[in-house]
């Protein structure tokens, strides 16, 4: 009844705060909707008994992505004023997408019949983790290092100021 | 673990979540006011103010952070890695030092390129 | 108990909001953001269904994805900011140097 009530308030919370991000004028209140929606997702991961990943959620979703993204607005910041309408013109055709998008997502999972039980999760997720990490998963492991190596010289590349 | 086990938390939020509040409202709505024009400006440790906060930073700051970002995932894969390394034995040893070995490549290139050096 | 059916709803209307910022939004950098929610809407999939078979696999990928996500925004700010160098703007109608 609990874990019900929580995540009918965590969905509440979280739907809210998308919606803040979305629509909000002030790109930095902007920001702060989105680490709101990251906490939320990660209190529901919680509630999926998915502790690490709730916690990864946080240290990297809210601890990295959302300050690098408030970095950015603060060094874009002179050309961040307010003019004109922050949405395109073709915002209707866009929100007709948008709700098609989900009607298809919603009729997929409808047709899913999950059954009335769900399998409990291991007890020592993190160390089964750890584990499909470096042995059933270790070349999507080893690609991921050199994605970040990649993204990390090309980051430094492009945003360094050339001097001439 | 169980929703159950995380009852305490529940109750630490519901305690602190009020104090934290009240804490925040209450001098806002007792508190004597008589602002002046000293007491507006912003506080820059007791220094005076010498220009606006909102201004473009330099471009230094979001190369210390992508670093951070980057060697932050790292941190993530380390650890359930390492609860784990008592089973993987020398094998997984070797993965993570391939991983971080390529880390290690970009790492590098950023020094010798100059990144942490802010003139 | 709540059923996996409520978390993958709640994760496609998450998905369906972020697709609506990416299309709707004038500033590049919300549009980032409406990204990373889209990703962040995909995570809870696999977070659920990892959770309704009892199968970490599931949680396994979210890491890869939090991997993407991190180079992701990484490179994609970068662009940005080197935009807002030379043109002085992010209002992604006046960045069409490449438009048709």
């Amino acid at each position: 009844m609990a874990q019900q009530a929580l995540f009918l308030i965590m969905a509440v919370f979280t739907l809210g705060m998308a919606l803040g991000t979305v629509t909000s004028r002030n790109i930095f209140h902007s920001a702060l909707f989105l680490v709101g929606s990251f906490a939320g997702v990660a209190v529901i991961y919680f509630l999926l008994e998915a502790e690490f990943v709730g916690v990864a959620q946080i240290i990297i979703y809210i601890g990295a992505i959302a300050t690098l993204i408030i970095f950015a607005i603060m060094l874009s910041r002179s050309v961040t004023g307010q003019n004109g309408s922050p949405m395109n013109r073709q915002w209707a055709f866009a929100a007709l997408g948008a709700a098609l998008l989900f009607a298809a997502l919603a009729w997929l999972f409808s047709r899913v019949d999950f059954g009335s039980t769900a399998q409990p999760v291991p007890e020592d997720a993190i160390a089964l983790i750890g584990a499909g990490l470096v042995t059933e998963y270790v070349i999507p492991f080893e690609v991921a290092s050199i994605l970040l190596l990649v993204a990390l010289v090309g980051a430094i590349l492009i945003a360094r100021e050339r001097h001439s | 673990m169980t929703s159950a086990d995380y009852l305490p938390i529940l109750i630490l939020i519901l305690i602190a979540a009020p104090f934290a509040g009240i804490a925040i409202l209450l001098p806002s709505v007792l508190g004597p006011k008589n602002p002046n024009r000293m007491k507006q400006e912003a506080i820059e440790s007791g220094m005076i103010p010498f220009a606006d906060a909102r201004r473009r930073f330099p471009v230094q700051y979001y190369m210390v952070a992508v670093l951070f970002i980057i060697f932050d995932i790292e941190v993530i894969f380390l650890f359930p890695w390492a609860v784990s390394l008592n089973q993987l034995k020398i094998f997984g040893l070797i993965e993570m030092g391939v991983f971080l070995g390529i880390l290690l490549i970009g790492y590098l290139y950023v020094w010798k390129k100059g990144a942490f050096e802010w003139e | 108990m709540v059923p996996t059916h409520y978390y993958l709803i709640l994760a496609a209307i998450i998905f369906s909001m972020g697709a609506l910022g990416v299309l709707v939004r004038r500033n590049a950098l919300i549009i980032f953001m409406c990204v990373e929610m889209m990703l962040n809407a995909v995570n809870l999939t696999l977070v659920a269904l990892a959770n309704q078979w009892g199968n970490l696999s599931g949680q396994v990928f979210v890491f890869i994805v939090m991997a993407v996500a991190a180079a992701e925004v990484a490179i994609g700010l970068a662009i940005v900011m080197a935009i807002v160098r030379h043109k002085d703007t992010i209002n992604v109608e006046e960045i069409n140097l490449l438009k048709w």
